[in-house]
């Protein structure tokens, strides 16, 4: 095969019996200068649009992944900061020292086990505490105000705990009263359960929906290429070589889209824990620090949007893999 | 090396496209099949390289039965056959030179040990300035010879071209003409499914006739 047979550059010049003269012309050398192309193209419509749609579904499941850790994370810190704060009351009455029960209380208290601190509300906390219903410049000692002391217990508190406290006030200050917020706590734990729950019904479905827009998106960027596994499998492609083609490039194209909308719904979470102290100005100090500030997501809300990422990238190589086979097999019937 | 007996096919529930064919293709032979649009032409070229199965009959491959082959045995038989589509079926995001590596690369064998022989095919074809350009900008005429060029690149022991000449001037016809008896003077088989009579009348071969789904064969 040295010859060219009456073929010139172009098959529109009128010397049909012309050799070509230089052989050598269109150096061999100039396909080694183009890196070799892949056999599925990188820029297609349907590619851009997978691209797109991949990484809008991962962008909303690393959204509502996030959410629900951040809720769930905020609902186990609540009801733990709930149970371990609790109050002792002593209510005024008639022939009552209250300064005196306030100290033996606060003094009982220190003592049992399993309490980490005890302090007594001051005079001026106390009215603080009541000015939202009473008004500022309070003189509490015209009125029977009940008097406080805040119980923090420890760590290792049991729930015998709370039950040796109650007994231990009993004996020594009749006049108290132990709230240990059991009801707030219990309402609370259902509460946040019944967000949580919520929450993994949503992203159930939020997953159903990626994983089926996905598949189908695939599926249509594949038959988009439809002409190519007719192509690979004419010329001698084995089966298995054309799948591996396709997933090859699909798993980039799942990844690319899956990074796109991951690390979107990561710097927005980012953002919104950070956002807050800025305009605050300062360390989370009122109410809203328990709300906004705690709604940051841990490493492990993180770690659920790279798994998604992952998932979403493998869902898409093996819909891929799948609809090629498939192809394959409607191109034999 | 391809042979039918009392081959029939129907699409679906349709009435048969082809009935009772039986024919031979030797090594080393030339062979024009022709007939009306529409006679079955394009689909006995489908059965010859496995893109269809016959509904009846036997078609043996290489001295294989095709209907008992494996998806990688359907791999294998096609690497010995070359086939030009009628439409191409270039693939436009590829040169000239990757179109006609192709199937090259699908063995698996590394670009340095095929470059020189690719290249070389592409000038024996004429498309020696083409090497480097997208399937789009080629006029009919080099998408045809490019075709060819993928066919011929893997040495196939025989050639099936979908009418090769439909899409040419008749003079560019004459020269394809030209490059496939030099094929098979060099040991391919060929087989040209053409309506142009004109270009068969330029060639003395053995004409495979088709004509409402029956074959009939004049030597």
């Amino acid at each position: 095969m040295t010859e060219t047979y009456g073929f010139g550059p172009s098959d529109t010049d009128d010397g049909s019996e012309r050799r070509d003269e230089d052989p050598a012309e269109g150096s061999p050398t100039a396909a080694a200068a183009r890196a070799r192309a892949p056999i599925v193209p990188g820029a297609t419509v349907a590619g851009h649009a997978l691209v797109a749609v991949v990484a809008i579904m991962t962008f909303l499941a690393g959204l509502t992944i996030g959410s629900v850790a951040a809720v769930r994370g905020l609902a186990s810190e609540w009801t733990s900061e709930i149970a371990r704060d609790t109050t002792i009351q002593i209510r005024p009455a008639a022939g009552l020292d209250v300064a005196a029960a306030l100290a033996k209380a606060t003094e009982v208290a220190r003592q049992a086990p399993g309490v980490a601190s005890a302090r007594p509300l001051g005079a001026s906390e106390t009215a603080a505490l009541l000015e939202p219903w009473l008004g500022a410049g309070l003189d509490l000692s015209n009125l029977p105000v009940p008097r406080i002391v805040a119980v923090t217990l420890a760590p290792d508190a049991t729930a015998t705990t709370i039950a040796e406290l109650r007994a231990a006030l009993a004996r020594e200050v009749p006049a108290a009263s132990l709230d240990d917020h059991r009801q707030w706590s219990a309402r609370l734990t259902s509460t946040a359960r019944t967000v949580v729950l919520i929450g993994l019904g949503v992203l159930a479905l939020v997953g159903a929906a990626t994983v089926l827009s996905v598949v189908f998106a695939t599926r249509a960027a594949v038959a988009a290429a439809r002409t190519i596994v007719e192509v690979l499998h004419f010329v001698g492609a084995h089966d298995s070589f054309i799948a591996a083609e396709f997933q090859r490039h699909f798993l980039s194209v799942g990844l690319k889209g899956g990074a796109i909308g991951g690390g979107a719904a990561m710097a927005m979470f980012f953002l919104l824990s950070t956002l807050p102290a800025w305009l605050r100005g300062g360390a989370p100090t009122d109410g809203s620090a328990t709300l906004i500030g705690s709604a940051t997501l841990d490493l492990r809300g993180y770690g659920g949007i790279l798994g998604v990422i992952v998932l979403v990238a493998l869902v898409t190589s093996v819909t891929s893999r799948i609809t090629v086979y498939r192809t394959l097999r409607g191109i034999n019937s | 090396m391809v042979r039918f007996e009392n081959v029939g096919l129907r699409y679906g529930m349709g009435p048969e496209v082809l009935r009772d064919v039986t024919f031979g293709i030797p090594s080393h032979s030339f062979q024009f099949l022709t007939g009306p649009s529409g006679a079955g032409k394009t689909t006995l070229l489908r059965l010859m390289f496995l893109s269809l199965r016959p509904t009846r009959g036997l078609i043996s491959l290489f001295g294989r039965d095709v209907a008992a082959l494996g998806p990688d045995d359907v791999a294998a038989l096609r690497r010995r056959i070359g086939i030009v589509f009628q439409d191409f079926r270039l693939l436009d995001h590829l040169t000239t030179y990757e179109n006609v590596a192709l199937p090259l690369r699908v063995q698996g064998r590394e670009e340095a040990t095929y470059r020189a022989e690719v290249t070389e095919l592409l000038q024996w074809v004429g498309l020696g300035e083409r090497i480097d350009v997208l399937p789009p900008v080629l006029s009919g005429g080099e998408k045809q010879r490019a075709a060819i060029a993928r066919a011929l690149i893997s040495r196939p022991e025989i050639l099936l071209a979908d009418e090769p000449t439909g899409n040419v001037d008749p003079r560019l016809a004459r020269r394809l003409l030209r490059l496939f008896v030099e094929l098979h003077k060099s040991g391919t088989s060929v087989l040209i499914a053409t309506h142009d009579i004109a270009l068969m009348d330029q060639f003395d071969a053995r004409r495979l006739v088709l004509s409402e789904g029956r074959l009939r064969i004049y030597d």
